[in-house]
């Protein structure tokens, strides 16, 4: 009995499918987790090799190999490259482009393939069109989350979005469904609904505030596993099908998670409760002229230095001004003069959850120092300074006091409790979700402004040269 | 002849609505219970693992005419975008994991 190819191919696809899943259950370890992406990785190879070589339809095996590896050379190059040099910081933009090239090359499968195949294969024209619906989506929504991050866009509402954004999507079924049933249509069909469906990318993406980006990354994420998914069924391939329905649904549990880790719910993130009614809300719900203090880098050298124990509340601020490096040197710094130090980390500090973990990690930042948010809000009360790093919306009292506040709910850093409280930032502006911050106007908190680099790096002089 | 290829399809159909119901429960399985401080690697690493569609383009370009074009163009195309998402994907989060590890040193 000969072994055919098929055979070969489909058990390479068995071990393809169950690296995938043992290296996603391999990454939400920490111990396990670099081990577990690998084990992914050299999954995928074997998935990509098979189908090179094996991979036949009614006999013939796949031509153009040459082609095929200069692709796949360009892509790798490219790829490794860009992965190599970008910043720690820009992480979030990084895995939304990739994740948009994903969704490309699923719209891209899906403009070829439907002009393959006749009318009636119905469960095959199926597959195609919603890849294409979902990949094309998925391309234009990372886009857009790419430009939010790094600042090209900025977020747009516009009157009635929602009904706009719901009469798009029932107009981009109405159009699949057509393509569905009558594949032979006129071309332009194909186009319009391309079209539509990269401007519903945008206007889905467009509203949501950059501070939700994360979960807006998240699901595109899971929307371009299913696109894949969709591959999957196209070519019967079961390492396409596996691959891409596990990251749908994990992509959307983590979703989910992220959520929870807010307090919010998806519906609330996707309609966007924090764009429109929010910019009414600015001023303080208090007290409308309250005053804020400014504080002198030697008050503050001098407070930190006495100190027993320091808080450092890093958030996107810190990241934006690349100061991971030099809050570990304040670290250093306090902790040669004694001062215990500890970072206390929120779940969604940052643009991305464990965005804090990753950045202080860059800067060799101790593990054990880092709390999380339970265990820092423990801990608080018996804290003389906490040191707010561009954080701004995790350690607003109006998501614990203010039942009228957009973020009210959504479990924060404690960090009133302590005895002091220092505040980094570039302005008095409100934070992402434009809220302002009553935490600014308490009687403990004093301001202390700047880019998070340059203030720490003149604090740490401060501390090492002018205070005994 | 037809009626096999028939029964052929509708094992196949059946076949995949299983594997489909059953990879989602394991997907919500294996994600649950993530410390938050994982959840950027996790989503990364997910990331480059739904770059398998590049699995499709190989397909596509390899099965492509000589002188059908747009296929070859958009093909091509498509195997860099996906390689982009698979490689880019793999390496950014091991980047981000190798920063874990050095510390646990």
């Amino acid at each position: 009995m000969n072994i055919s190819s098929f055979e070969i191919l489909s058990l390479l696809y068995l071990i393809g499918s169950v690296t995938f899943i043992m290296g996603l259950k391999m990454l939400s370890h920490p111990d396990s987790a670099r081990k577990g992406n690998t084990i992914a990785a050299v999954g995928m190879g074997i998935v990509i090799f098979g189908t090179i070589f094996l991979y036949s339809e009614n006999g013939t095996f796949l031509s153009n190999k040459l082609l095929i590896f200069v692709a796949l050379l360009l892509g790798t190059v490219v790829g490794t490259r860009a992965a190599k040099v970008v910043q720690m910081t820009q992480m979030p933009e990084m895995v939304s482009i990739f994740n948009g090239m994903g969704g490309a090359c699923a719209a891209l499968i899906g403009m070829i393939e439907i002009h393959h195949v006749q009318s009636g294969e119905t469960s095959r024209l199926v597959a195609i069109t919603a890849g294409l619906i979902i990949g094309t989506i998925s391309f234009s929504g990372s886009m857009v989350a790419w430009g939010k991050l790094n600042g090209r866009f900025k977020d747009k509402t516009f009157p009635f979005q929602q009904y706009i954004n719901i009469g798009m999507m029932l107009v981009i079924l109405a159009l699949g469904a057509v393509i569905i049933f009558s594949p032979n249509v006129h071309p332009s069909v194909l186009y319009i609904e391309l079209n539509l469906c990269i401007l519903y990318g945008i206007l889905f993406v467009l509203p949501i505030g950059g501070a939700d980006m994360p979960v807006v990354i998240s699901l595109l994420n899971s929307f371009t596993g299913v696109a894949a998914a969709c591959g999957g069924f196209l070519y019967d391939n079961k390492a396409m099908l596996t691959g891409g329905i596990l990251v749908g649904s994990a992509g959307t549990i983590l979703t989910i998670l992220m959520c929870k880790a807010m307090n919010r719910s998806l519906t609330n993130v996707l309609i966007g409760a924090f764009s429109s009614n929010s910019a009414s809300n600015t001023s303080s719900p208090d007290n409308p002229d309250e005053h804020y203090k400014e504080v002198s880098m030697n008050d503050v050298a001098v407070m930190m230095t006495y100190a027993k124990k320091v808080m450092i509340v890093p958030g996107y601020g810190l990241a934006v001004a690349q100061a991971q490096h030099s809050c570990h040197d304040l670290e250093k710094t306090l902790e040669e003069k004694g001062v215990e130090v500890r970072y206390a980390i929120h779940p969604v500090a940052g643009r991305m959850p464990g965005h804090m973990n990753v950045l202080l990690a860059e800067a060799d930042v101790d593990y054990s120092k880092l709390l999380e948010m339970d265990d820092a809000n423990t801990q608080f009360s018996t804290t003389d300074v906490v040191m707010i790093l561009g954080a701004n919306d995790v350690v607003n009292p109006a998501a614990k006091n203010d039942k009228s506040s957009p973020i009210y709910g959504m479990p924060i850093l404690e960090v009133e409790t302590a005895k002091n409280v220092i505040v980094n930032k570039r302005s008095m502006s409100a934070g992402y979700a434009g809220v302002s911050n009553g935490l600014f106007y308490q009687p403990k908190t004093s301001m202390l402004f700047g880019d998070a680099k340059t203030v720490l790096q003149e604090l740490v002089n401060e501390i090492k040269h002018n205070v005994n | 002849m037809e009626d096999t290829i028939k029964m052929l399809t509708h094992a196949i159909t059946i076949q995949t609505v299983y594997v489909v119901v059953l990879m989602i429960f394991l997907g919500i399985e294996v994600i649950s219970n993530v410390p938050s401080i994982l959840h950027t690697p996790l989503m990364s690493g997910a990331n480059a693992i739904h770059g398998v569609i590049v699995v499709g383009a190989i397909i596509v370009l390899g099965k492509a005419e000589p002188t059908n074009y747009a296929a070859l163009v958009f093909g091509f195309l498509a195997v860099v975008l996906g390689t982009l998402n698979v490689v880019g994907g793999f390496v950014v989060t091991d980047r981000m994991l190798e920063m874990f590890k050095k510390r646990t040193k």
